[in-house]
């Protein structure tokens, strides 16, 4: 048979026969996801290393200057408090969006009427665009008609309206408050999926050797959930750390600089400002920083599984 | 981990473990109103973005008179400035097209590079998983930079093509991880039974793995097509006039002019842009949710 068929259409039979060998069709499966992704992905963040070495501006390309960008950069205040707001912004949000999204997600735990309703709702604030609902909080926090400010005026708690975004504390806390809303409905929907493969008889047999509720929490939900924990707060931590849209949207990086992270001002100077080197540089600079958010959070989470020496799958 | 959930899980649903042990009134205060709280804290700004969008000014700008969470007179004049007034029709094509596009693309090239990584497992199959991993973690924050830089050589500044191409890199990651999973939860036998048919290793991926995995290329085609709606950094860095601009840089960008806000075209701007996301996660929320969560989980 195959013979017969071999002699009419040998070149098609010898290509698809090609086609169907292994080596030669891993390379080719393998070509449009790696080529994208090596061209504007890995080769990118190599040139954007470099490019923090050089004095590059738009539309005039740069020499090697060496770390004089680093050296500057430890003298300029504005890119040290945009690190001290980076950080506070990224463990204070990171903190409530845990806090608050492991309580939703404990919530949502519980049988109740219109759970699959309740929890598709949940989701919405994670899936609407950043921008715009980040625009409806812009206007939650106007100096002159702000919502909120009306609601506490009403209730008597204050008797001039608040000025969220006028005050460097302020505005840092209106900007988390934001960052956290948005982030509750992942950190929450992630580690129900996570509670919800704990099987109640944990529970039961914890409750049967007396443990209160506190404990049975402590003791039996905490561990259960640390794997998927781990996970979610790499990411977690990762986005958060690395936000732009949020403070783009709001407040730019006012007032004085307050809430400038490392991202708005890498964008501020290199594509208004020019400067494409110095805020190569500046991007750079939160490397180190998220390699070690990742490392901590991942194998500090994970250590049971790790040290198990199955982390291999 | 998908095994073991599909096993734990039924297990799950028909017990309702302790939960008969709770009085209704103490359940009413350590459930049903703190989740209240959370659901009424979580969708007040949508309310809010709604809501204005149908407000006039003079009632926007009158809190003595009017109370801010009711419509007096409802009006479309918002709407219809945004419509007829502003680019706005434009930036919602051009987010469409680049999203689909950008989709696509990924979509594509993630269902190639899973199948090669789970079912070819060529040497190496197992780093450049791992790879491919990681390169979901590097955040487009410390790409766009160079990008840019890219994007004035190439000479594909202020085109769709600029964010079609660069998009895929935070898709392709995200799909292909995705994707491997699904591919891992399909039995190996079937293909095996193919194989001795005399099918070829592309028909088995056309004819066999596709159709069993299509609701992960649901879950895959959703997401990426969310994620791209949403994505500003890229599209504010590499888009400079109006009329090439996506939803959430026009709005910001373009709608807000001086020092007056024009909050009621301004909401009707982002609720007219995270509608099509809102139908489309109405329509597949258990897609959404099961790729969210599997790709934590795997």
């Amino acid at each position: 048979m195959a013979v017969a068929l071999g002699r009419q259409a040998a070149p098609r039979r010898s290509f698809v026969e090609l086609l169907d060998d292994r080596r030669v069709l891993s390379v080719l499966c393998m070509l449009p996801a790696v080529g994208l992704l090596v061209t504007f992905l890995a080769y990118p963040l190599g040139l954007g290393v470099w490019l923090g070495f050089t004095d590059t501006k738009i539309g005039r390309p740069g020499v090697f200057i060496g770390i004089d960008n680093y050296i500057s950069l430890f003298d300029d205040s504005v890119f040290l408090l945009s690190v001290y707001n980076t950080l506070v912004y990224t463990i204070v949000a990171t903190i409530l969006k845990f806090g608050l999204g492991l309580w939703l997600a404990l919530l949502l735990n519980n049988s109740m009427p219109f759970k699959a309703f309740i929890r598709a709702i949940v989701l919405l604030p994670y899936i609407i665009p950043t921008v715009l609902s980040a625009l409806a909080f812009w206007w939650m926090y106007d100096p002159q008609f702000s919502v909120i400010s009306y609601v506490l005026s009403k209730m008597g708690l204050i008797d001039r309206y608040v000025d969220f975004l006028g005050q460097p504390n302020a505005a840092r806390a209106s900007v988390i408050a934001a960052n956290v809303w948005r982030g509750i409905p992942f950190v929450a929907i992630c580690l129900l999926a996570g509670l919800q493969t704990i099987s109640p008889s944990l529970y039961e047999a914890a409750a049967l050797d007396g443990a209160n509720p506190w404990q049975r929490f402590r003791n039996v939900t905490v561990p259960m959930l640390m794997p998927i924990l781990s996970v979610v707060l790499t990411f977690s931590v990762l986005f958060t750390f690395t936000d732009f849209q949020l403070i783009y949207a709001i407040t730019r990086g006012g007032p004085l600089n307050a809430t400038h992270l490392m991202a708005t001002l890498a964008f501020q100077r290199a594509i208004p400002g020019g400067q494409m080197g110095e805020g190569a540089a500046i991007a750079t600079a939160m490397i180190p920083f998220l390699v070690f958010a990742t490392v901590f959070s991942y194998y500090g989470l994970q250590r049971r599984k790790w040290q198990q020496g199955s982390a291999d799958d | 981990m998908t095994d073991k959930s599909v096993a734990v899980q039924p297990a799950v649903s028909d017990s309702t473990g302790m939960a008969y042990l709770a009085t209704v009134p103490h359940r009413v205060v350590t459930v049903y109103l703190p989740l209240a709280i959370f659901l009424l804290v979580l969708l007040f700004p949508f309310y809010w973005m709604a809501i204005t969008t149908f407000k006039s000014n003079e009632e926007l700008l009158n809190q003595r008179e009017f109370s801010p969470f009711l419509v007096y007179h409802a009006t479309l004049a918002n709407i219809e400035k945004l419509l007829f007034r502003t680019s706005y029709p434009e930036w919602l094509f051009n987010t469409m097209v680049v999203a689909v596009s950008s989709t696509c693309i990924s979509v594509a090239s993630s269902v190639l590079a899973a199948y090669a990584i789970t079912r070819l497992r060529f040497r190496g199959a197992q780093v450049t998983g791992l790879l491919i991993f990681l390169a979901y973690l590097v955040p487009p924050s410390i790409l766009f930079i160079p990008l840019a830089t890219m994007v004035y050589g190439l000479d594909l500044y202020d085109t769709n093509w600029a964010l079609i191409l660069t998009y895929p890199t935070f898709l392709i990651p995200f799909c292909t991880w995705l994707l491997m999973g699904y591919f891992k939860s399909i039995p190996y036998e079937l293909e095996e039974c193919a194989l001795i048919d005399g099918a070829t290793r592309l028909q088995i991926l056309w004819k066999i793995t596709l159709p069993l995995a299509v609701p992960g290329l649901i879950s895959a085609g959703i997401f990426s097509f969310t994620l791209s709606w949403n994505e500003f950094i890229y599209a504010l860095a590499f888009i400079s006039s109006s009329e090439n601009k996506t939803v959430p840089v026009g709005v910001l960008t373009q709608l807000v002019e001086g020092d007056v806000y024009h909050w009621g075209s301004l909401m009707a701007g982002a609720l007219l842009g995270s509608l099509p996301v809102a139908l489309l996660y109405s329509f597949f929320v258990e897609y959404y949710v099961s790729s969210l969560t599997g790709a934590v989980k795997e």
